[in-house]
């Protein structure tokens, strides 16, 4: 027992440091003087001075905040009616496709999924003149698709961790199932609709792949402006994004585990 | 709402009234060929029941028996195959759970957990219009009564289990409903507790005047709430009666052997009178005599049941002036496990059966004490036990 | 006697409401996500032509009235011909398999050491394996550029070390691609292998070890086969998507470095042959449908064991 306790300790240390040591890498080098990411040359704040001038880059910024604002939201509704209808609905026709569908979308590489809405929007567009040209409306529909995906899945397990005589105690006592839904249903799966949402606004934050499929001309999210920068090499103001987003997110991650901890109790 | 339609013949149970057998009220619950299939599976099997007001009936079967499938078409969370719930003269096929003059308390307890247990109590009253003013006074009235007035503003997740049990009670009494159903309302507490909570929740349903259906897997929670019970097997309701009806006055093999112990020995008529009959057991190795007629015919296989309570051990072969050939057996002594008020004896028949008996510990010391491998004698009283027929 | 339908609202909401709730996210994903797979293998049946959009037409209307139909399968006969196609397949499967291993092994004693974690420190140690899941996959990835350049922190670290003279070249190769794979999917594997191994009943293992077994003995004949369906559901998490992944590959892979998703991605932007990229999508997702599928069975599995 001691033996192996040891070994999976030690390899869960080495496991945390290959994890964390990039992203410290990272932070470390935003604040360097030098224009060369590797080599320490002082402390320096310039880049996010920098980063803040680039119009550019705070273009896209407010591009990527707006798509993930709206998808994380769509996503959230239309992922915990697919969840709720898994869960509660005892059987109804195409529940199997159903539930593929909506697990499908979490291992589907990237590039099919954006090559085939791409397609798909062009078809449309041929079809029936919807949607007129490739924008922020189709990076949205694109984002909430496979956002709702993850919704799905969080809100699932907490609507099966859920005590179901919860619901029907409502009912007993008077409740219509419509104000059952939102009396009960709703504030109990809250934690999950909040990680949800969380989860589903920094993946369509972070999407590179399908972006670049059904964006149009102007609609340049922030990954696709980091990556046509990165691929001419490493730039330190990208260092000093980096460093406010992980920054964000771990704020907000350490914000959201605190808020929840008191509502574990059941 | 609020309204009370019970009070002109409030206390009438209560005060050793049984309409059941004098038939002098309408059944306030009539459950007629209540059938209910999942599948293939046949959950309830044609049920018919009677029910009168302000009864404590409980439905008592072990898992999977459909006791609880039964309560939820009572409350309207499954919809009948076949068959009609009237309660109060009202046909509830159709009426759903939020519209029925039912309520019920959840075997889990179901309290809301992000609300406070007040506001768990007043939920029913609020979702009926009532004002707040006057569902809050409601509350704390509930909550008195539960004893549970201080705790009005804590949150469930910060109470005992037998404090949320009351709570749950709290909330599903508080609209006065016609109909109360208690899935298991005792299961989750502890054994001191729940012999406690036993006559606090008689005295409350008394003291409302509410009729309540308990179901519960527990023979001995039964025998003490109820007025009647009924016992339910695969489906169907195999016995209804009062406690000690059931006890002992058993239809069947199964309820005899269900609710209780009981020894039961096969056997054939081998003389059928008026006023008794005469039972030939290979397993009792002896002929058995009851003291009242049964409807048989001569050589019919039948069984006949007795109490360990009711049979007698002894060293010495018991003498009885008449009918000195029948119901006793020898034996030996094969287990004895000592239980403090009283012991059980294991004796083992000279046929190779085995009987259980029980005896009260009487004395603290007893002089003829009987131990391992005596050999013993099992006698009975003519009136000590029942014949069945299935 | 058969029930008459219910009244009121729940009535209605059990006739209406339940089929309107069913069909709303339903349809969304018909439409966004099944339909779309069906456009693609269409298209992959067109002809590349210089027009937008830049393919031709299956049917056709001819003067006559009559639909012409005109499906090329010649895209398919391409992938065939041209050893490019077959060899970036291979190589992405071997990336993909290769990589997924790897991450097992580093992933399962983490996963293992948090799930035998008091609860306190194995919520902070779960947050812990989340928290860049949270940060964006880009630049986690850029991130090891610095580390692994020529003249990057390790290559520094090492000459300053004396350890070597001349730097060692790992970017631009399969090397790197391999580190960033394992690195980016590392939660993916840990979490579903973590939620397995805490089910485990701890008095399994005690029983075992009561009956003579030494740990190691233990691990492999009570805990590995028990854990068979987090493998499996965490293994097909990592291979399915690093089939065909873009990122890593271009920003770290070399020229030598064939994945599939780099050469669907070059098709469709750089050739603007949308033809064939929507075969090289198609056969990939045939390719997929194998590993999807053990995918789902060990989902079901581990659903019904928490049921």
């Amino acid at each position: 027992m001691r033996k192996s306790f040891s070994f999976s300790s030690v390899a869960t240390v080495l496991g945390f440091a290959f994890l964390y040591a990039p992203i410290v890498s990272l932070i470390i080098f935003s604040f360097n003087e030098s224009k060369l990411v590797t080599v320490w040359a002082g402390f320096s704040t310039k880049w996010y001075v920098k980063l803040f001038q680039d119009p550019q880059i705070l273009g896209a910024a407010w591009i990527s905040l707006k798509i993930a604002f709206i998808s994380a939201s769509l996503a959230i509704i239309l992922g915990t009616l697919a969840a709720y209808v898994l869960v509660r609905f005892r059987r109804f026709l195409g529940k199997n496709l159903l539930s593929g569908m909506i697990t499908a979308p979490l291992v589907m590489p990237d590039v099919i999924i954006g090559l085939s809405l791409l397609l798909l929007f062009i078809s449309m567009e041929s079809l029936f003149g919807w949607p007129a040209g490739r924008g922020l409306t189709t990076i949205i529909i694109a984002h909430t698709t496979f956002c709702m995906a993850y919704v799905a899945v969080v809100v699932q397990s907490r609507l099966g961790d859920m005590d179901e005589s919860l619901e029907e105690a409502a009912l007993d006592l008077g409740a219509k199932p419509v104000r059952v839904f939102f009396d009960i249903t709703l504030p109990v799966i809250s934690p999950a609709l909040v990680s949800g949402w969380l989860l589903s606004f920094t993946l369509s934050l972070d999407d590179l792949v399908i972006a670049s499929f059904v964006s149009g001309p102007g609609a340049s999210t922030l990954p696709m402006v980091i990556f046509s920068k990165v691929r001419l090499g490493v730039s330190p103001d990208i260092n000093a994004l980096a460093t406010i987003i992980i920054v964000i997110v771990a704020l907000g991650v350490l914000v959201a585990a605190t808020k929840m901890k008191p509502e574990k109790g059941y | 709402m609020a309204t009370n339609p019970q009070s002109k013949v409030s206390g009438a149970i209560a005060n050793g009234a049984k309409p059941w057998i004098t038939h002098d009220q309408e059944p306030f619950i009539k459950i007629s060929n209540l059938t209910k299939k999942f599948g293939d599976f046949t959950a309830v099997d044609n049920v018919s029941l009677e029910i009168y007001r302000e009864e404590l009936f409980c439905l008592l079967g072990g898992s999977g028996c459909g006791k609880s499938t039964l309560l939820r078409m009572l409350a309207g969370f499954e919809a009948p195959t076949s068959g009609k719930i009237e309660i109060d003269g009202q046909d509830m096929s159709g009426v759903a759970p939020f519209d029925r003059p039912t309520n019920m308390m959840f075997q889990s307890y179901a309290l809301f957990p992000h609300m406070s247990v007040e506001k768990n109590v007043a939920y029913g009253l609020l979702r009926d219009g009532v004002s707040k003013n006057d569902a809050y006074s409601q509350v704390n009235e509930m909550l008195k009564l539960v004893q549970l007035e201080d705790f009005g503003k804590r949150k469930p997740d910060q109470l005992s289990g037998g404090q949320r049990q009351r709570v749950a009670l709290a909330r599903s009494l508080i609209k006065r409903p016609k109909l109360l159903l208690l899935d298991e309302p005792l299961g989750a507490l502890d054994k001191k507790l729940r012999e406690e909570t036993q006559f606090e929740l008689i005295n409350i349903q008394e003291s409302l005047g509410v009729t309540f259906i308990v179901v519960t897997h527990d023979q001995e929670e039964a025998m003490t709430l109820s007025t009647r019970i009924g016992v339910m097997n695969e489906g169907e309701i195999v016995q209804v009666g009062e406690p000690r009806e059931v006890y002992e006055f058993p239809q069947s093999r199964f309820v005899a052997d269900f609710i209780g112990s009981v020894n039961i020995f096969e056997g054939r008529v081998s003389d059928d009178a008026i006023d008794y009959v005469r039972i030939k057991s290979e397993d009792a190795n002896c002929e058995i005599h009851v003291s009242h007629g049964v409807s048989c015919t001569e050589n019919q296989k039948l069984w006949f049941a007795i109490r360990p309570e009711k049979m007698t051990v002894t060293h010495k072969k018991p003498h009885k002036t008449k009918l000195a050939k029948f119901n006793w057996i020898s034996g030996i002594v094969d287990e004895i496990a000592y239980q403090g008020n009283l012991s059980v004896y294991r004796i083992k028949l000279e046929s190779g059966k085995v009987v259980r008996i029980t005896k009260s510990n009487r004395l603290r010391h007893d002089e003829d004490e009987i131990t391992w491998d005596d050999k013993v004698y099992v006698s009975w009283e003519d009136t000590a036990g029942v014949v069945l027929t299935q | 006697m058969g029930h008459k339908p219910q009244q009121g609202l729940l009535g209605w909401f059990k006739r209406r409401g339940r089929t309107l709730v069913i069909a709303i996210p339903f349809w969304w994903l018909m439409v966004f996500f099944l339909i779309p797979f069906a456009v693609v293998f269409k298209i992959s049946f067109a002809e590349a032509i210089i027009a937008r959009p830049p393919y031709s037409q299956l049917f056709t209307f001819a003067e006559n009235g009559v639909v012409q139909i005109k499906l090329v399968i010649a895209n398919y006969g391409y992938l065939l011909e041209d050893s490019l196609y077959i060899s970036a397949y291979w190589s992405s499967i071997k990336i993909a398999f290769v990589s997924t291993l790897i991450t097992l092994l580093v992933a399962y004693p983490m996963a293992y050491y948090i799930a035998r974690s008091p609860l306190r420190r194995r919520n902070v140690l779960l947050m812990l394996i989340i928290l860049p899941f949270w940060t964006s996959f880009l630049l986690r990835v850029y991130a090891w550029i610095g580390i692994l350049k020529t003249n990057g922190i390790i290559n520094n670290v090492l000459m300053w070390l004396g350890i070597t003279n001349e730097p060692f070249v790992m970017m631009q190769t399969d090397f790197a691609v391999y580190v960033a794979i394992v690195y980016t999917y590392l939660p993916f594997m840990v979490l579903p292998l973590f939620t397995n191994l805490v089910k485990l009943d701890q008095s399994l293992l005690e029983a075992s070890n009561d009956l003579g077994a030494n740990s190691l003995t233990t691990f492999f004949k009570i805990t590995l086969p028990l854990s068979v369906p987090g493998i499996i559901a965490g293994s097909m998490l990592v291979f399915i998507p690093v089939v065909g992944e873009f990122v890593i590959p271009a920003l770290l892979g070399g020229p030598d470095t064939l994945m599939i998703g780099k050469v669907l991605w070059n098709e469709f932007f750089s050739n603007r042959d949308w033809p064939v990229a929507s075969a090289v999508a198609i056969v990939m997702l045939v390719l997929l449908v194998i590993p999807i599928m053990l995918l789902r069975n060990a989902q079901n599995a581990s659903h019904e064991e928490g049921a």
